[in-house]
């Protein structure tokens, strides 16, 4: 099972990133746990200042905005 | 090059609702039309084309290259590149905290979150087709102005002492920088997504906005503005400024606003000063700032601002 974890202080495009990863993860049948990480030192640990992020097993895979269906494949493969 | 929403006006106001013209209602109606017509319509095409040639400047990229630099400069650098990089409040802290990390001083840091939100490509090209481009570029010239100002000010009367603690002691990771998906569709989704994210968050405002000059347009006398706002009235100012703090609107919103109240022939420099102070100064936007920031350094910070905008708007409406 793969662990990803949105990084985004609880805005719409955070919800919405965490909504397509859910999405593409289903259709592809892939097992992942999503947790959201909302609070602003956490997120700045990671480097990211421009959110959405999203971590995949420990590293930043995306930065700044919702990820394309195609990134999102990507980091689930 | 904007008659069309001007016909469209004409023909609802006096052929669908068959108003009177130059009645109060017909010229409310008008306005209303004309700049909902217009104002949506240029908000979707600059935000689109903006989101096609996005990614040539993020917070991260401008984090990276104010480090570094003489203070003196970067108050400078901070605001010019405030008023082009798209920003959302919502990144407030997360780009307080990532510039103050990277060594980037408060100063420059503040100058660049007072310029970004009230300086950007959209609320140029809207204002400049609105009411005119002379006034546009005093706008612009007198935020950025401000933003370095206020930026000085800062390092000067050393408001770091404000910062909250913690902010110091975060140590972060690599920064990482946006990733985009580069292709000519990844670039219209994207663009697109931007038009539905910002349009869906600030139409409320810049409904309210046109709903405002409507009837400032339609109903209100001018002799009411000659009488309490013109130039010889010295407190109009001082006023402007104040009334601004609380009210707050996207620098979209206001300009049908300052549309209207620059029609009734209030002074150029009191518009300006009302526009900003509703932009710059908000509750909101305070409200975010307050994670990373005392509030005695947020109120000192609202000082400072009323004050250079009451001193920019004595300074236009003298020079008028």
């Amino acid at each position: 099972m793969k662990i990803l974890k949105v990084l985004g202080s609880g805005c719409k495009k955070c919800e919405q990133t965490a909504d397509l990863i859910k999405n593409v993860a289903n259709e592809l049948d892939i097992d992942v746990q999503i947790e959201k990480v909302t609070d602003t030192i956490e997120i700045m640990q990671y480097g990211v200042m421009s959110t959405p992020g999203v971590v995949v097993d420990g590293t930043v895979l995306h930065a700044g905005g919702v990820p394309t269906i195609d990134q999102i494949k990507v980091m689930l493969a | 090059m904007f008659e069309v929403f001007t016909v469209l006006a004409d023909q609802v106001t006096y052929s669908l609702f068959d108003l009177q013209p130059k009645s109060d209602m017909a010229n409310a109606l008008h306005f209303f039309i004309e700049d909902t017509s217009k104002i949506f319509f240029l908000l979707t095409l600059v935000i689109f084309v903006m989101g096609l040639f996005r990614s040539f400047l993020s917070p991260e990229k401008i984090r990276a290259y104010l480090e570094g630099k003489p203070k003196g400069i970067t108050y400078f650098l901070a605001v010019a590149l405030g008023a082009v990089t798209p920003f959302c409040s919502c990144s407030s802290v997360p780009l307080f905290i990532g510039f103050v990390e990277g060594g980037i001083p408060v100063g420059a840091t503040m100058a660049f979150l007072i310029a970004s939100p009230m300086i950007n490509e959209v609320a140029i090209v809207i204002l400049g087709s609105v009411i005119g481009w002379e006034l546009t570029a005093i706008y612009v010239g007198t935020g950025l102005l401000v933003g370095m100002f206020g930026g000085w000010a800062t390092d000067f009367f050393k408001m770091e002492r404000y910062v909250e603690d913690y902010v110091w002691k975060i140590r972060t990771g690599q920064i990482v920088g946006p990733t985009y998906d580069n292709s000519l569709s990844g670039r219209i989704t994207f663009a697109w997504g931007e038009v539905k994210e910002i349009v869906g968050r600030i139409w409320k405002y810049v409904f309210i906005g046109i709903g405002i000059g409507a009837a400032l347009h339609g109903y209100v006398p001018a002799d009411f503005f000659a009488k309490y706002a013109s130039a010889d009235n010295l407190f109009a100012v001082p006023l402007a400024v104040l009334s601004g703090i609380p009210l707050y609107s996207n620098a979209t919103g206001v300009i049908p606003v300052a549309e209207a109240l620059l029609g009734k022939g209030v002074p150029t420099g009191t518009v300006i000063v009302l526009m900003m102070s509703v932009v710059a100064i908000s509750i909101p936007e305070f409200i975010i700032l307050r994670k990373v920031i005392r509030i005695q350094g947020l109120a000192y910070f609202a000082t400072f601002l009323a004050i250079a905008f009451i001193c920019v708007g004595y300074l236009f409406n003298a020079l008028a």
